[in-house]
């Protein structure tokens, strides 16, 4: 029997007894929701790192550093420093303020039900983004991997495990996958980190004389055909250590500046992070969890160097692929997986496979528990029954929603198959860091804010990240003749940056900032003394 | 309003919170501000001037590199120094608290 699906069933029997465990004390919508709020500090920074570090992290950024060298580093770097916002800024008074969604805080002292719909639609939207780029994922890495199981298969079986963790054990549930999760892929990281380490004689002086021994070349504008520029010139050539393989030419820089403010920002506006704050039991609680997660999450992203630039010169851009129909076809994702063969064998190949596996399976939970809850909490019971329905009924309906987003979600993962799983995830965190954090930042900093200034920020930041990412060269570009499309729309792009957060993020705020000073509310302003004063203090917090 | 409601306006006007509320906008603004200030460095300076970010420090290892992995130490850093100060504003919560108790009993 093949070394992957043993290591993928032991982590399943794990989880699904967890899962048994976590049910016999999932009842109530507090229970269900935030896992009854008995998550210590510690145990919760564990479980932000482990809902945090995605596929894109893992497999993502390794496979980056391999194909581009020092350029891939820059998502390392913003992913972590991203967290200062969210530990200085929104971590201890979304805690104090809030229950169980990211809408309640904007519905503090906007009490309008738009405001709920719109939160929990932008909680939708941006949750159902980031969890089919997870299913893609792992659609591809376990068809890969173990050979006899097929993408939808892969696709299937990983919706069916993450609709029963959710399902029956909730937030406790979906808490402890995480954790394991984390406890693995950091296990699994710094093995990988000293096992490259190794063959360099644990130098890092001749690990990096290895890694600018490796170089890429690029044109300033276009791709080079037979050693040439469209404009004629010579390619430019760079060493893996050197910036610029990635982003360059005319608009590298301001590239690089708007991935930047995607990252930094948009992790303070992804409601599956967000709602994590909600299983600890006090604003100190939550602070001591941002703590634990900064210093994994850190430890992980440096590590991530090792995992690269170690794929980069012990395995080598052109083996990392798939072999078909007898020549190989370049695949960035498993660059880490075939880094672990080279360093560690068969076994060791098994082992970070089944990491890859328990890491998307923990991220797609904790996505599906914040999707779920917006609609049961924010829409149904809020909005619908105007809160006169009983605890188990809620739960109930948030059950049935976290199975419909799950079987929407497969069905959306395999129709879109094809698509680039680094665009979907970059539209979630445009989306999030345009719409939800400019609501959320200006509710809790700025007394005169209102509906108004909420609903039209969020309409115009969600709008912006979507139109613009539609006319990016993500989207819109002209492949070259008898290769493979890659872009749905062949034509060239209209906004010439992958990522739109320096255009939507500031047009989201000015939205939100123009719409409040349309019209003055003097309930939300006289609302904002309790919020902040319960932010502030904690005073009335659940 | 019921009787045990807090008067928030009043809690809000009392010398304990806004002393809380000064005692932490005078770090996190500046906290919030330099951090924006020193990530932002990165993307420039690699983004426009990647061939001087390229000069070798120590064997291979580049300035490029070395201001990267700095980004993790500064952000620990401005980590820590938050966890230090937060120390303080719990206490001032807990005085805070004890003056609306004081009032409601």
């Amino acid at each position: 029997m093949n070394t992957s699906l043993v290591m993928f069933l032991l982590f399943i029997v794990i989880t699904l007894g967890i899962t048994y465990w976590a049910s016999r004390r999932t009842g109530t919508t507090t229970e269900f929701y935030s896992a009854g709020r008995r998550i210590t500090g510690f145990q919760n920074g564990w479980a932000v790192a482990g809902d945090y570090m995605s596929a894109a992290s893992f497999l993502g950024i390794a496979g980056l550093i391999a194909f581009y060298g020092y350029d891939g580093f820059m998502y390392s770097v913003g992913w972590l420093v991203a967290y200062l916002t969210v530990l200085l800024l929104v971590a201890e008074p979304l805690r104090n303020t809030g229950r169980f969604t990211m809408a309640d805080v904007l519905a503090f002292r906007l009490r309008r039900p738009i405001v709920r719909v719109i939160a929990a639609a932008s909680t939708l939207t941006v949750s159902l983004f980031y969890m089919i780029a997870q299913m893609v994922g792992a659609g591809s890495l376990v068809s890969l991997l173990v050979p006899g199981i097929g993408f939808n298969t892969a696709i299937v079986g990983v919706g069916a495990l993450m609709l029963v963790y959710v399902i029956f054990g909730g937030m406790l549930a979906t808490t402890w996958v995480q954790i394991v999760k984390a406890v693995l892929l950091m296990t699994g990281t710094v093995l990988l980190s000293i096992l490259v380490l190794a063959r360099f004689h644990f130098s890092i002086f001749e690990f990096f004389d290895a890694v600018a021994g490796i170089t890429g070349s690029f044109c300033l504008d276009g791709v080079a055909r037979q050693g040439v520029c469209p404009d004629g010139t010579a390619p430019i050539v760079r060493d893996f250590t050197q910036p610029g393989l990635y982003y360059h030419g005319r608009w590298g820089a301001l590239s690089l500046m708007s991935l930047g403010i995607a990252l930094i920002f948009g992790t303070a506006g992804l409601p599956h992070i967000l709602v994590r704050f909600y299983t600890v039991p006090s604003a100190i609680a939550a602070r001591t969890s941002v703590v634990w997660a900064m210093i994994l999450i850190g430890s992980f992203y440096i590590l991530t160097t090792f995992l690269g630039f170690g794929a980069a010169t012990l395995v080598g851009k052109a083996n990392i692929g798939v072999q078909a129909a007898g020549r190989l076809i370049p695949n960035q994702n498993l660059a880490a997986p075939l880094l672990a063969r080279e360093v560690g064998g068969e076994i060791f190949l098994s082992f970070v496979s089944a990491i890859a596996f328990a890491t998307i399976l923990a991220v797609v939970a904790g996505l599906t528990i914040a999707a779920s809850s917006a609609f049961a909490h924010d829409i149904w019971f809020t909005v619908v029954k105007r809160q006169q329905e009983d605890e188990r009924q809620q739960v109930l309906v948030a059950r049935v929603t976290a199975a419909a987003i799950g079987l929407v979600s497969i069905g959306l993962a395999i129709a879109l198959r094809s698509l680039n799983v680094a665009f979907l995830v970059g539209l979630a965190f445009a989306v999030a860091a345009s719409a939800n954090v400019p609501a959320i930042l200006l509710t809790l900093y700025w007394r005169r804010f209102n509906t108004t200034g909420m609903v039209a920020g969020m309409l115009v930041g969600l709008l912006s990240a979507v139109v613009l990412i539609l006319l990016s060269p993500a989207v819109m570009g002209v492949d070259a003749a008898g290769t493979a499309a890659r872009h749905l729309i062949q034509r060239p792009p209209l906004f010439p940056l992958d990522n739109p957060a320096i255009v939507s993020v500031p047009l989201g705020f000015l939205a939100a900032i123009a719409g409040t000073l349309v019209g003055r509310d003097l309930d939300a302003e006289a609302a904002y003394s309790e919020l902040n004063v319960r932010a502030n203090t904690g005073l009335g917090a659940v | 309003m019921t009787s045990d409601t807090p008067d928030w306006a009043a809690i809000e006007r009392t010398p304990e919170f806004r002393a809380l509320v000064r005692a932490k906008r005078a770090f996190i603004v500046p906290a919030t501000a330099f951090f924006i200030a020193y990530y932002f460095a990165l993307p420039a300076l690699v983004g426009y001037w990647p061939d001087l970010m390229s000069t070798p420090v120590a064997g291979r290892i580049n300035l490029a590199y070395l201001f990267a992995l700095s980004q993790f130490v500064m952000a620990w850093a401005l980590m820590a120094a938050y966890v230090r100060r937060a120390r303080r504003y719990d206490r001032m919560v807990e005085t805070v608290l004890q003056r609306v108790k004081g009032r409601t009993s």
